[in-house]
């Protein structure tokens, strides 16, 4: 299989690609940094992986088109896209300045949309390939801790959802994985609870679901049960809880 | 986070996970740094009261294996788990392995780490061939073996600097199998006709020994890489843990007739035979049961392990054992070779080497580690640091003679509990 990766630096997207990599796979990775991006393709060409790379900052929409034709062209074909990049933001900054918000909108779901749809232009015709992006339970229902960054998860959620439903009849999968709480970078600064799992345990998941084409993953499995209940819970209820 | 041993407990430490080889170390506001994996250190040579943990878990990647030279390259968090995994199916080895997997490159150069093969290769930073550092100057330093950076990283226990990544050496197999003869020997002597007659013609050998009899009966293993057979393939390369200590057994658990009990089990389930068997139980018993130091209750266990020049004063120290009914599981006795260690404070010596766990319980518990200190002291011998929660600071300057031109090598941000305990 010949593998995309963008926001390929991020912890889950290097656990998965180490997954991908003991297979003999072809990954093209792009992130931001170079040098966390070389330490990463490193890491996966010793493992067996043919390793391509591109530092390139995917705020900026107008780098993509050429990423993808990269890409084709250092792989031969494209498979699979994962779209793995994203950032947690401060929620109290991104209430203050709405810039910050601004930010944690355009990383998480105005990037990922120009991404997704020169997937979906690349994959329609060929009537084949997968799309893996990672949404969160935090887009599962908005909660005061983190609100911008659950409402662009929620805003990539339905994204994929219409984009699935698009593709369904050219056999394109569209999937949607939805870590709970990981033990990341991204979450260095939060307290770490008993539900948090570690990427490696996510990565396992999202291999597993990725292989199975299951429409939406939940990374550890029964993070599907705990969002069933949070969603349950009456809104006149769920406002008055501090969560 | 804590040690293998769960004594002492360290309070008030701050965990700073590093990343990327890339970055600078992070400041932790008047606090001492010290590197951290995964904890499978005993004592509190890992732990850093007051001070911050750089911990290294997710600083784990290869950067390059050459599969000619069998030369493997990755970062000090990497686990000798993780490399297994990717060397066993290449057909390469440790050049040497302690008895868990489950402990990282870092900690294995830090602590100078030996295995059942020491007579042959001798400690694992002998098949270490670069490694580099990174001092709170910001300063990186790439070191190799006759530079003195490398002589005080290599069981520097961590206090030299960050080790961001070492280049190792591996041994070439034929086969994930090892070709084991079990043995029996009734006392020290039997003991010591067997290491006699084994360790030229044997890669790995060891003994286990039964503290609860004084004469040192015990049980004889020795074995080699099978020569030919079949490697596997990375999904069965290595196992996981198959059984959990979900709790803390009530110290009862280790009472006297149970420990008497098991050590005759023990001896009973390993009759003389000739076998092959997958590397893992020869080499990781211990690692197919997660959290067997719950085995000893919630207030822990001492390690002792000394290497005494000559065999000579063991003999009382097993009595003494034996005598306190404090008797361990696990007594693992072994003779070290003569190839020298690279570290200015590398533990592994010519001798005998006497490995011994002890649940703790307090006072009496030390009474009898104090009593065995003395017996290595006058005997010449050393204590190792890795095990080590209770030994005192004339000990440790007389194991490690080098100690005082290795203080010039200490970061001035790095610390441990155990080097504030015993040398600072």
């Amino acid at each position: 299989m010949n593998a995309l990766l963008f926001g390929a630096t991020s912890l889950i997207a290097q656990e998965t690609a180490r997954l991908w990599a003991a297979r003999g796979d072809g990954l093209f990775l792009v992130a931001r940094n170079a040098e966390r991006l070389e330490a990463v393709a490193a890491d996966l060409r010793t493992r067996g992986a043919r390793v391509f790379t591109r530092a390139a900052d995917l705020d900026d929409a107008a780098l993509h088109a050429a990423l993808y034709g990269e890409a084709a062209a250092a792989l031969g074909s494209i498979d699979l896209v994962l779209l793995a990049h994203g950032s947690l933001g401060d929620q109290l900054q991104c209430q203050r300045d709405f810039a910050a918000a601004e930010r944690v909108l355009r990383t998480n779901f105005v990037a990922a949309t120009s991404l997704l749809e020169l997937a979906a232009a690349r994959f329609e015709p060929e009537r084949r390939g997968a799309i893996v992006a990672l949404g969160s339970v935090a887009g599962d229902r908005g909660r005061a801790s983190n609100y911008v960054y659950g409402a662009a998860k929620a805003g990539l959620a339905a994204y994929l959802s219409g984009l699935r439903n698009r593709l369904a009849k050219s056999g394109v999968a569209v999937i949607t994985v939805k870590p709970g709480q990981t033990d990341t970078p991204m979450t260095a600064a939060v307290k770490k609870g008993p539900l948090f799992s570690s990427a490696a345990t996510v990565a396992r998941a999202i291999v597993r679901g990725v292989d199975a084409r299951q429409d939406v993953i939940y990374a550890p499995w029964w993070w599907r049960l705990v969002m069933a209940v949070i969603r349950a819970i009456p809104e006149r209820v769920f406002k008055k809880l501090s969560l | 986070m804590q040690s293998w041993g769960r004594v002492p407990r360290a309070r008030d430490q701050v965990a700073l996970p590093i990343h990327w080889r890339s970055d600078a170390l992070p400041r932790a506001a008047g606090r001492t740094l010290l590197p951290y994996g995964r904890g499978r250190s005993y004592g509190d040579v890992c732990l850093n009261e007051g001070g911050a943990l750089l911990v290294t878990s997710a600083l784990d990647r290869f950067i390059s294996f050459d599969e000619e030279r069998g030369l493997l390259c990755c970062e000090a968090g990497a686990g000798l788990d993780d490399v297994l995994r990717l060397c066993v199916p290449r057909g390469w080895f440790l050049p040497v392995t302690p008895g868990t997997k489950q402990v990282t490159i870092g900690g294995a150069i830090a602590n100078d780490v030996h295995g059942k093969n020491h007579h042959r290769a001798g400690p694992f930073g002998r098949h270490v061939t670069r490694l580099e550092l990174l001092r709170s100057d910001g300063r990186r330093i790439v070191c190799r073996p006759g530079d003195e950076w490398f002589e005080a990283t290599v069981g520097g226990l961590g206090l030299t600097g960050l080790i961001l990544w070492a280049e190792v050496r591996l041994r070439r197999i034929a086969s994930a199998l090892i070709d084991v003869e079990t043995l029996r020997f009734e006392d020290l002597d039997g003991f010591l006709e067997l290491s006699a007659a084994s360790d030229a013609a044997h890669e790995y050998t060891v003994a286990w020994i039964d503290c609860t009899h004084a004469a040192g009966r015990g049980v004889f293993f020795r074995g080699d890489h099978a020569r030919e057979g079949k490697l596997p393939d990375a999904a069965h390369a290595v196992r996981g843990a198959r059984l959990s200590v979900p709790f803390d057994l009530p110290r009862a658990a280790l009472a006297r007739p149970a420990l008497r009990l098991f050590n005759s089990l023990y001896r009973a389930a390993h009759r003389p035979s000739r076998a092959l068997v997958h590397y893992e139980p020869f080499f990781y018993p211990l690692d197919a049961v997660r959290s067997w130091n719950r085995l000893y209750g919630a207030r822990g266990f001492f390690q002792f392990q000394c290497v005494v020049p000559e065999p000579a004063p063991l003999r009382g120290m097993l009595a003494a054992v034996a005598r306190s009914g404090r008797a361990s599981f696990l007594a693992v006795l072994k003779r070290f070779g003569d190839l020298p260690s690279p570290g200015m404070l590398s533990f592994p010596r010519p001798g005998l080497t006497l490995a011994l766990d002890f649940p703790n319980d307090g006072a009496p518990t030390l009474a009898l580690l104090a009593g065995l200190e003395r017996a290595v002291l006058d005997a010449g011998g050393a204590l190792y640091p890795a095990k080590d929660a209770a030994m005192s600071r004339a000990a440790f300057a007389a194991s490690f003679p080098r100690v005082a031109g290795f203080k010039r090598y200490v970061d001035p941000a790095f610390s441990s509990s155990l080097w504030r305990r015993l040398a600072a």
